[in-house]
């Protein structure tokens, strides 16, 4: 369990969308951690030592023990330190309903939204339009909610809103205006910045994540 | 408790076996629902509109889909009986990461390894081959992945050993050679587990089966 001195490393990428959910994770909860910037192309011992098997960021290290893949990270950060600011909905029905969509996320989204900036032509065409149809089905499970976990911002909002940084990405390369297919969604992700600081501190500027691709 | 527990299925699913043995290890009472995967039956189409598969667990009209999701829901909701995940939050947080990582690189690989041809099915056999080294080092000499007892690994990895027939056959190697604690594993939880001999589907009906639609 969480103790006096706990020692908490995260191995992370700037521009992650899964090491931000990391990130909002631990801000939500108030812990503080060393944050220590991976090289992708010349990874750290430190990072294959902890993740030998994907070889990939994010990793948290809590007292030296390394745990990875971002959803399973966000789900320790909540059971370990549980008595603040919980994530995950107790009741296990809502809960395997937030897994579900956060699957979903996984499983559904980052792969077309990869696509945009990486593809062209068809597949590119065909890209866009799974990644819409799935912008599509998230403001239909929002709904009329303030955030995906109703009042209050959740397992699914973290899972998500790291994606609102690489939007004006996803729109110069797939030519698309996110706000025009999905107004609730852009709502949505205005909202998490303005009242949680854990989401506004986290998010990278958009316009430096589309520098990334500018090199 | 006057539980409903219906389980929507396909007979040859690795995925829907998760979670028959999942519901067995705890002694829960379900209906089995066979699916026609040709013709859907409008509760799966209700049940699960985003993605349309099986298995799906109907719990007191609730649906819960995606297999390792579902086996969470199953060890969190009848928790008294035969815990599959691990207390400790570290412990539970490697368990998910094997589980995930058979979810995509066991299942989907030895997917490709049967559906693909040419280079995609080369490069599939090879990492089929890796990834179920990787496992037998995660197993080494423990009675099961859970340690002595049946777990959330366990139950994620075995139904896959039925379709080591046909990945072996049409893929022109054998996993027994290459990992035989994997192979003893397997024989060990169809002897000593009744859940596991009585939901695992026969390799040889798979292979026909598998035969017909991939000649």
């Amino acid at each position: 369990m969480a103790k006096q001195q706990d020692e908490l490393i995260l191995l992370d990428f700037w521009a992650s969308m899964f090491g931000m959910r990391v990130r909002i994770a631990l801000a939500e909860k108030g812990i503080p951690y060393e944050y220590r910037e991976e090289d992708l192309k010349n990874k750290s011992h430190l990072l294959l030592e902890s993740n030998p098997v994907h070889k990939k960021i994010p990793v948290l290290i809590h007292n030296g023990k390394p745990v990875s893949e971002s959803c399973i990270i966000v789900e320790y950060i909540d059971e370990v330190w549980k008595d603040k600011a919980p994530l995950l909905p107790s009741e296990p029905y809502a809960k395997a309903h937030a897994r579900f969509w956060t699957d979903f996320i996984d499983k559904k989204l980052y792969q077309p939204g990869r696509n945009l900036y990486t593809t062209k032509g068809e597949e590119l065409e065909a890209s866009r339009k799974d990644f819409i149809s799935c912008l599509k089905l998230l403001e239909g499970e929002l709904g009329d909610k303030p955030y995906f976990g109703g009042e209050s911002f959740g397992y699914l909002d973290i899972s998500l809103i790291p994606f609102y940084s690489w939007f004006q990405a996803y729109e110069t390369y797939g030519n698309f205006i996110t706000e025009h297919e999905s107004p609730k969604l852009i709502a949505w992700a205005k909202r998490c910045i303005q009242n949680k600081d854990s989401v506004s501190n986290t998010l990278p500027d958009l316009e430096k994540v589309l520098a990334l691709f500018n090199k | 408790m006057n539980d409903e527990v219906i389980l929507l299925d396909y007979w040859a699913s690795p995925y829907g076996m998760r979670v028959k043995i999942a519901l067995d290890e705890k002694g829960v009472d379900y209906e089995c629902q066979a699916e026609n995967l040709q013709n859907k039956s409008p509760l799966l189409l209700k049940s699960n509109p985003i993605h349309k598969t099986i298995p799906v667990l109907v719990h007191n009209g609730k649906p819960i889909c995606e297999s390792l999701i579902i086996v969470s829901y199953i060890d969190e909701v009848w928790h008294d009986k035969s815990p599959l995940l691990p207390s400790d939050p570290h412990q539970k947080s490697q368990a998910l990461f094997w589980a995930d990582y058979i979810d995509k690189k066991i299942y989907d690989v030895g997917r490709k390894v049967l559906w693909e041809k040419g280079e995609d099915q080369e490069m599939a056999k090879k990492e089929s081959m890796e990834g179920m080294k990787k496992l037998e080092g995660e197993l080494g000499n423990k009675r099961y992945f859970g340690g002595e007892n049946l777990g959330f690994v366990d139950v994620a990895l075995v139904p896959f050993t039925c379709w080591f027939y046909s990945i072996e056959t049409r893929g022109n190697f054998s996993i027994e050679a290459e990992c035989p604690k994997i192979s003893s594993w397997a024989k060990r939880c169809v002897a000593e587990r009744e859940s596991i001999a009585k939901t695992l589907q026969d390799p040889h009906k798979l292979y026909d089966y598998y035969v017909k639609l991939n000649p």
